[in-house]
């Protein structure tokens, strides 16, 4: 390992450079791993491998298990979880855990929470990091400048067991954002803009460098959001340059270097991570923040986006035959027409969480919006899902709880809940609902549930309406 | 793992493009503790009506394609979650290879560690597969992993790109873990010198 590097280098490729532990002639290396998370659902198979292979968890400082997909959000969840196989996976979990000595949030531990939130609550998500996760959202850890993204089974397994992953450095894509935000867009219309722009499959093979005015001046929360949907448009992961925000976040969190000499040991390192002036990408995509509006999705793939302002779009607006039928599909499944004005779409349900949307700073963003104000009739179920405990904890501290409930909220406990629907939160079969998740895919919050992804202010000012709604005129 | 070297089998169709993992497998089957089983289960929702019977209108429920081990199918294939399970569950319906214009990078992964050939070819080429094997469901295809080529009677005959350290795990049936295993010098030396550069780290 050299560190006489004569060529300008981006992000990417320092932290990537800062974790080769050997390269094959095939250009195949191996990787180290500096944080691996651990939940209920990807984990059971990795663990029984070691256990058949009579092998340890190799570094057992670098890894961290929740219980986060299957737990109830109710807040009877402490008489234990009603659904036998939800069960019977979170008991493995915290069996595994202690078998093989692995720290651990419970269902009940007030640290306990939506994977990606805990890790960057907690301390353990520092900048220049390699963290891996059996889980696609994995890339939400990227907002720290960490190389963060998801893995399968059997490398959850190879992670635990060796500590690295055997990878080819990604390509590189830069997206800038200029500009500022106009009032009424956030974070998360910003990347679900970009998921427009380039596609689902536009950031396939790439890591996605986030740049740009609009991009650093947003607070962590934001940028995690970002960084979150990266997976969206089918790049593993997604980064932005550290800065002050990001040091001032992470001083003084439990997992985060001690305070004093080593904290700003780590702060000198991490002041480097960011792309050399003269570093170049295998591609760049340039935006303007004032071009971007409140958007929504209307069809079952994150591309599919509209701003509010717009219609639904009919199978002759694309030119691709396949896009066409599948636009064709969308539609019959979404139960839209084409032209329908989005914001003539009424909603049955409201969801505000996920770890693409579920920090302090999104349920302050859907209480200022509520406040003093009622959910509308035609809402059968608005609910909010807190990140993680410490999230729930803040939010009914700063008041933030009693004006959700107040308006009409379902106030719950933390988990993925109705993002993917592992546990009894879904949608029923033609239900629609405002989410401030990251999936519209098919059946993806209940068998025939129709998803609308938008930021939290969004889904809030639906809430208040009872159907998609233009913040910028509630 | 099993090996993977020569294939030959009937090839089935499934004319979608960006197939997500939750059309693979739904959310309500990663709840096993297990690999294996999730085969019945695989496109449960594309695939069943709401009272269990087979979709008569999805094409792998048509009988020509029942001992199909070859999946062709649109751009983008596998998108979405890192759930491995979506590959154990399309090797345990018994396939073994899928022929597509484009692949999700996790899915793409995912297959591999499972002894599933996944295979990128153009789409004009990808479009006739399908086609021959809509309208001749029962000639079969022959997959050959060391020579990459994919070939169809007398009537087509595509070469195929494969990263070669992939395909040599995938023909020997090897264990990345193994393999990893075999660098433990290196391993422990980059630990000790990352001790000294990132020390916060290892508190």
């Amino acid at each position: 390992m050299t560190e006489n590097y004569t060529q300008p280098r981006t992000l990417f490729q320092k932290i990537w450079d800062d974790h080769v532990i050997h390269t094959d002639d095939n250009g195949t290396s191996l990787i180290w791993i500096d944080r691996h998370l651990v939940h209920e659902v990807t984990s059971p198979q990795a663990f029984e491998g070691l256990r058949m292979a009579n092998r340890k968890v190799y570094h057992l400082e670098g890894t961290l298990a929740v219980c986060d997909h299957n737990v109830p959000t109710t807040s009877d969840r402490g008489e234990g979880i009603k659904e036998e196989e939800s069960r019977i996976q979170v008991e493995t979990l915290y069996q595994n855990c202690a078998d093989f000595s692995v720290k651990l949030f419970d269902m009940m531990d007030k640290r306990q929470g939506i994977v990606h939130i805990i890790g960057p609550e907690q301390g353990f998500t520092q900048p220049g990091m390699t963290i891996v996760c059996g889980d696609s959202h994995t890339s939400t850890h990227g907002a720290f400048g960490a190389l963060a993204f998801g893995i399968g089974t059997s490398e959850v397994e190879h992670v635990l067991a060796t500590q690295t992953l055997i990878q080819k450095p990604a390509k590189t894509m830069r997206i800038t954002v200029n500009g500022t935000l106009p009032d009424g867009v956030t974070a998360k219309d910003m990347i679900l803009a970009i998921i427009g722009e380039i596609g689902t499959a536009g950031g396939t093979g790439y890591v996605l460098e986030y740049a740009g005015e609009a991009v650093q001046s947003l607070s962590m929360e934001g940028r995690m959001t970002m960084c979150n949907m990266s997976i969206e448009a089918g790049a593993r992961a997604g980064l932005i340059a550290p800065d002050q925000t990001t040091f001032d976040y992470i001083k003084d969190r439990p997992m985060a270097p001690k305070d004093g000499a080593e904290f700003d040991k780590a702060v000198k390192y991490w002041k480097t991570l960011k792309s050399d002036k003269g570093a170049t990408y295998d591609k760049e995509v340039i935006l303007d923040a004032k071009d971007i509006a409140p958007t929504v999705t209307w069809g079952t793939t994150p591309e599919d986006v509209m701003p509010i302002t717009g219609s639904v779009p009919a199978p002759s607006d694309f030119d691709d035959e396949a896009k066409q039928q599948s636009v064709t599909r969308m539609l019959d499944y979404m139960g839209l027409a084409a032209g329908t004005r989005l914001q003539d779409i009424t909603l049955d349900k409201i969801f505000i969480g996920s770890c693409t949307n579920g920090r302090i700073e999104d349920l302050r963003a859907v209480a200022a919006v509520v406040a003093g104000k009622k959910i509308a009739e035609n809402i059968k179920l608005a609910m909010i899902v807190p990140g993680s405990g410490l999230v729930k904890e803040q939010a009914e501290q700063e008041g933030i709880a009693d004006i959700l409930m107040k308006a009409g909220f379902d106030w719950r406990e933390p988990g993925c809940s109705m993002c993917l629907g592992m546990n009894p939160d879904q949608l029923e079969p033609g239900e629609r609902c405002a989410s401030t998740s990251n999936r519209n895919f098919e059946g993806r919050q209940g068998r025939g549930g129709r998803t609308h992804l938008m930021s939290p202010a969004m889904a809030a000012a639906a809430a208040i309406t009872g159907k998609l709604t233009d913040i910028r005129e509630l | 793992m099993e090996k993977f070297t020569k294939l030959t089998g009937i090839a089935a169709p499934l004319r979608m493009i960006n197939v997500d993992t939750d059309i693979i497998i739904p959310k309500q089957f990663l709840k096993t503790v297990k690999r294996t089983g999730l085969g019945v289960s695989a496109f449960y929702n594309i695939r069943y009506n709401e009272d269990g019977s087979a979709k008569e209108d999805f094409s792998l429920n048509k009988t020509a394609y029942q001992k199909a081990s070859i999946l062709i199918t649109g751009e983008n294939f596998g998108c979405g979650s890192s759930r491995e399970h979506a590959p154990w569950a399309i090797l345990d319906m018994g396939f073994k290879c899928i022929i597509a214009p484009s692949f999700a990078d996790i899915f793409y992964n995912n297959s591999f560690k499972n002894g599933i050939l996944p295979i990128e070819l153009p789409q004009d080429q990808v479009d006739q597969l399908m086609q021959s094997a809509e309208d001749n469901p029962e000639a079969t295809i022959e997959i050959d992993l060391e020579n990459q080529k994919i070939t169809r009677g007398n009537e087509m005959s595509f070469d195929f790109d494969i990263d070669p350290f992939r395909k040599h795990c995938l023909m020997n049936g090897l264990d990345d873990i193994g393999l990893t295993l075999e660098k433990k010098a290196h391993i422990a030396e980059f630990e000790t010198s990352d001790k000294q550069k990132r020390s916060w780290l290892y508190e």
